[in-house]
């Protein structure tokens, strides 16, 4: 029986574009798919548009060759071939919130090859740790705000603002409180169950998310896993979403406890903390939010916010993966994996392409994994 | 070999860019000797910005360091080895691991031990430029730094908004430079410093302008050598001058109608940076009669350009030259903001086809037959929608080539079989 539980977030996850599909139909609404999860929702939510996230299929392609020269990250191919194989032809409009030079090729290109009756870009800044940022912020939202009005013919209300508001703050919270289940001794989910929740909010509409969350919440503390928990891991680095791989991993006595990724609690771990300018606020919330690495200097804050996370959720080990040609992680990973080893926490590093060789990993994460089963009475 | 048709001669002004060049990265080694400030930073950072803590303040910009160090193989080999074994991947930026290995390994490349930078200041628009310095200053010692974020959009979607943006963080950067030097800032070398900048700027793009005469007064592979002054000091008083006396020096080519090569029959441009260590590939090119008269890199990385009254691409007219009087801080920081916006290798950051109608622009402007897409592995940020850009300009019906490499490691080029590609080329364009 334990299984059913995480079903309508496995079901959404699996047919994310049939629920866009017949989203549209039920309410007559818009869809706008966002390249980053910088991108703004409450606003979009505020419009009346359902915003979904446009992420990868992990099969092997070659449609984006003439388009993104092999030297860029699997995952931003991977995504744009979603584009051209028509996958999302029911989206509205796309927009981008800037991040990784990578991603935003998938974003231009599909703006150039693939018809569509919208399309922003919205700047959002690199420069989060900078005051100045703020104000900035505030003031490119309101260009996005009157952008989508026009498009939609609406217009956005401070009351629409606050609902969307409301909805998005409830379902972090609501996250988070699943989340918490994860500290325990014997997690109640499993790390694939998590990243199925967390990505599938990025597809659906809030409301209907919260609902199932808290359906889950409540038959969750009463809920027990047949499977051994074994060694508590954590997963940094690229953008993952790979099912195949999460599976095999938690196959081999081992559990992922929590993620840095923006697939995970990167996405919702702050909320917008209300105010009476309401873009005000949600600026606010997307510079605090825990740091994308492209983002993330001059100082490293993810650093201490990683190793909160090991606490907190009672890490044992880290496996670090990172996207084939990933920069921003290839640019993080050595000052993460040393922060974490310094403080006692073993990490192993793999490299993923758009498909990952699962046998060949396995081989590798179940050497990780003995590290972690030596007889200790020889000591 | 080609017959010659027309007269050639090296350029008079040879020796003194080197001269300039040589006296840079001194000057630099040897600035604290005499009490100076030494500062290190990317080649677009606001040069002009540190001026003002006073006259004995050198810089290091990263990519040409970079570049520098990719010209001696074997250093940079060993630079890339040093940056591997601290755990960085080696399909980043190349010039940042030449620069990282080359902190690590405490070596530099004019010779001598690393001359350390008493603080770090740069700008941010390719996803490396931040993190290069971030990693810096930590291999360093955790040295003082600064980084200006402009990834702000393009000029033609500039605003108040975004300048504002851009100038607040160099007020708050001028306040942190006199907190990290216990030295006063003088606005008034700050103002020169940018006049001098906007000068160096668009007297660069005027001398590439003067390219689109035929035959081309200066060739590609000379430009390499001439444009990196500006890449080095583009707001020193020393580099305005040379370009100025550079300009006059290809009008006057231009006059007598004085050819880079003297056999130029067909024209090419290439882009993004070249395989640092295989520039004989451009003689390779004019043994079949082919000169490149550039690229919209050696262009617009420091050129500024502006669009004349009758549509055609010129230098773009400085303030000074419209009679703007700089007199605050704030203004020069917000004249240099709106000016550094408009630099065309920009402006393909935000989208491919910005950079193609460049291209497109200079193939008709410059009369060029064809063109050579470096597909860069060494350097994501100008390889950024380098594929889009081939697109385009097939679609436009130019003829065009590809070849993959790396401007700064050698080990991911090929040169024979970038020769094959190349020779395949010259039949398309009917030089062989
Ligand atoms: S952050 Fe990395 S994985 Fe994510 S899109 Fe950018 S390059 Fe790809
Ligand atoms: S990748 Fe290219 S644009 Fe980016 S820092 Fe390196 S040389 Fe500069």
């Amino acid at each position: 029986m334990e299984q059913r539980l995480f079903e309508k977030f496995h079901e959404w996850y699996e047919n994310r574009h049939q629920y866009a599909k017949e989203w549209k139909e039920r309410t007559g609404g818009k869809v706008l798919g966002y390249f980053c999860t910088y991108a703004p929702e409450e606003i979009i939510y505020a419009a009346g548009v359902l915003p979904v996230r446009i992420l990868g299929s992990h099969e092997a392609q070659s449609f984006t060759e003439p388009h993104i020269f092999a030297m860029f990250c699997p995952l931003c191919r991977d995504c744009l071939a979603q584009g051209l194989q028509g996958r999302y032809d029911y989206l509205n409009g796309i927009m981008i919130a800037q991040c990784c030079l990578h991603m935003r090729q998938a974003f231009t290109s599909w703006q150039k090859h693939i018809p569509q009756e919208y399309s922003y870009y919205l700047y959002m800044p690199h420069g989060i740790q900078t005051p100045r940022a703020y104000p900035y912020l505030r003031g490119e939202l309101e260009d996005f705000k009157k952008s989508l009005e026009e498009w939609t013919g609406k217009k956005i209300t401070n009351q629409d603002l606050d609902h969307a508001i409301a909805v998005y703050n409830e379902n972090r919270r609501l996250m988070k409180q699943v989340y918490d289940f994860r500290k325990a001794k014997n997690p109640k989910l499993t790390g694939l169950e998590a990243m199925e929740m967390v990505v599938s909010s990025q597809m659906t509409d809030k409301e209907e998310h919260n609902q199932a969350l808290k359906k889950l919440l409540k038959e969750l503390p009463g809920r027990k896993l047949s499977r051994k928990t074994g060694t508590r891991l954590m997963v940094l680095g690229s953008e993952d979403d790979d099912v195949e791989f999460l599976k095999m991993v938690e196959s081999l006595d081992a559990t992922f406890v929590i993620e840095d990724h923006c697939t995970g609690s990167r996405y919702f771990w702050n909320e917008v903390i209300p105010q009476e300018d309401r873009l005000g606020a949600i600026a606010a919330r997307y510079i605090d939010r825990p740091a994308c690495p492209s983002k993330d200097w001059p100082k490293r804050t993810r650093l201490p916010h990683i190793l909160k996370l090991a606490k907190d959720y009672n890490v044992e080990g880290t496996i670090l993966i990172q996207q084939k040609f990933c920069d921003p992680h290839e640019l993080d990973i050595p000052a993460i994996r040393s922060s974490l080893e310094t403080n006692g926490i073993p990490t192993y590093f793999l490299e993923f392409d758009v498909t990952v060789p699962v046998g060949q990993f396995k081989t590798r994460v179940e050497a990780f994994l003995e590290t972690f089963q030596l007889p200790t009475d020889l000591f | 070999m080609t017959e010659n048709k027309y007269k050639t001669k090296p350029l008079d002004c040879w020796n003194e860019a080197k001269q300039l060049r040589k006296d840079y990265y001194d000057n630099f080694a040897r600035a604290q000797e005499k009490g100076g400030i030494r500062w290190a930073g990317g080649a677009w950072s606001f040069s002009a910005v540190p001026a003002g803590l006073g006259d004995d303040v050198y810089s290091l910009t990263g990519e040409p360091y970079g570049a520098t160090v990719a010209f001696n193989k074997e250093f940079a080999e060993k630079c890339h080895e040093a940056a591997e074994a601290k755990g960085y991947a080696r399909d980043l930026c190349a010039y940042m691991r030449n620069y990282w290995g080359s902190i690590i390994l405490n070596k530099y490349a004019w010779g001598g031990e690393w001359p350390k930078p008493d603080f770090l200041w740069t700008t941010h628009i390719c996803c490396s430029h931040a993190k290069w310095y971030q990693v810096a200053s930590e291999l360093e010692g955790n040295i003082p730094y600064f980084c200006v974020d402009v990834s702000v959009g393009p000029y033609n979607e500039r605003s108040e908004r975004k300048l504002n943006y851009m100038v607040s963080q160099m007020m708050d950067g001028i306040e942190w430079m006199e907190k990290v030097t216990g030295r006063k800032y003088d606005d008034e070398k700050l103002i020169q410093a940018v006049y001098n900048e906007c000068r160096t700027t668009s007297l660069w793009a005027e001398i590439c302008t003067l390219n689109k005469t035929i035959p081309t007064p200066l060739d590609e592979k000379t430009m390499y050598s001439l444009y990196v002054l500006g890449t080095l000091m583009k707001h020193r008083k020393e580099c305005a001058d040379f370009y100025e006396k550079l300009r006059d020096e290809v009008k006057d080519r231009v006059a007598n109608k004085i050819a880079a090569v003297g056999n130029e029959k067909f024209r090419v441009m290439t882009d993004t940076q070249p395989p640092w260590a295989f520039l004989e590939l451009w003689r390779y090119l004019q043994n079949y009669g082919v000169v490149s008269i550039g690229s919209l890199y050696t262009f617009g990385l420091i050129g500024i350009f502006e669009v004349k009254e009758d549509g055609i691409w010129g230098p773009r007219t400085p303030p000074q030259e419209q009679g703007i009087e700089i007199e605050s801080r704030e203004q020069a920081l917000k004249i240099l903001a709106e000016w550094t916006l408009s630099r065309p290798e920009w402006q393909h950051f935000y989208s491919p086809e910005l950079k193609s109608d460049m291209m497109k622009r200079i193939v008709k402007e410059w009369h060029v037959d064809g063109v050579m897409l470096h597909y860069n592995r060494g350097c994501e940020g100008l390889s950024m929608g380098i594929a889009e850009n081939k697109l385009a300009l097939k679609e436009a019906g130019i003829p065009i080539m590809h070849f993959e490499g790396n401007m700064g490691d050698e080990r991911e080029f090929d040169l024979e079989r970038t020769k094959v590609e190349i020779d395949a080329f010259l039949e398309i364009l009917g030089a062989k």
